[in-house]
């Protein structure tokens, strides 16, 4: 049985782009996790969704791993990129575009850039 | 007498890095009998901070030295804590 640090480094090794959350992509359970799963989806990123609340091990593993105290938390090639403040405040500078681009990441330019309309 | 929390965390964010803007909102009202809502009325907050130290950060470092100034005492407790800072 891999323990939860095992799973965590496991998924974020496997998948380009993980989102650790409260619920599911197509169904969150907290604002901040909709929130962040919401421009993943709408700028058709594909990524790994990991409900927290489904696994306490990895609720709490995954605060540790990061050194970080609350969830969502985003990973992008392995690499920690931030919680739903920052999440937020990079798809509204278009830093995370840039971050895509410079990882290789496929999403929608035209979604991001309707989010930041939107939003201007 | 019990201290509010929102109290703790000025006094923690005024010591730790003296900012030029300081402003804490309990937001637990709008989230009552949500996912999170503990009937505390203390499980929702926005902090907006700039002080000179936030300058040079990345925005995890940033985050990572509110979360540190706050202590475990506070992130632990919280159900949400949303920050905005600048330097």
């Amino acid at each position: 049985m891999a323990t939860a640090e095992e799973q965590i480094r496991d998924t974020i090794e496997k998948n380009d782009v993980v989102l650790f959350m409260k619920g599911t992509k197509m169904m969150p359970q907290c604002g901040f996790s909709s929130r962040v799963a919401g421009v993943l989806n709408y700028m058709g990123v594909e990524y790994q969704d990991v409900n927290v609340l489904a696994d306490a091990e990895i609720r709490q593993g995954i605060k540790d791993f990061s050194d970080w105290p609350t969830i969502p938390q985003l990973y992008v090639k392995g690499e920690f990129v931030g919680g739903c403040d920052i999440v937020t405040e990079m798809t509204l500078s278009g830093e995370l575009d840039q971050l895509f681009d410079a990882k290789g990441v496929g999403y929608d330019k035209d979604a991001a850039e309707k989010i930041r309309a939107a939003n201007a | 007498m019990k201290i509010p929390v929102a109290d703790e965390m000025r006094e923690k964010l005024q010591a730790a890095f003296a900012p030029t803007r300081l402003e804490i909102v309990n937001e637990s009202h709008r989230h009552a009998g949500h996912a999170g809502d503990d009937g505390s009325g203390e499980s929702h907050f926005r902090i907006a901070i700039a002080a000179p130290a936030f300058g040079p950060m990345s925005r995890i470092e940033r985050h990572r030295a509110v979360h540190a100034a706050l202590g475990p005492g506070i992130t632990g407790r919280v159900h949400a804590l949303a920050l905005e800072i600048s330097g």
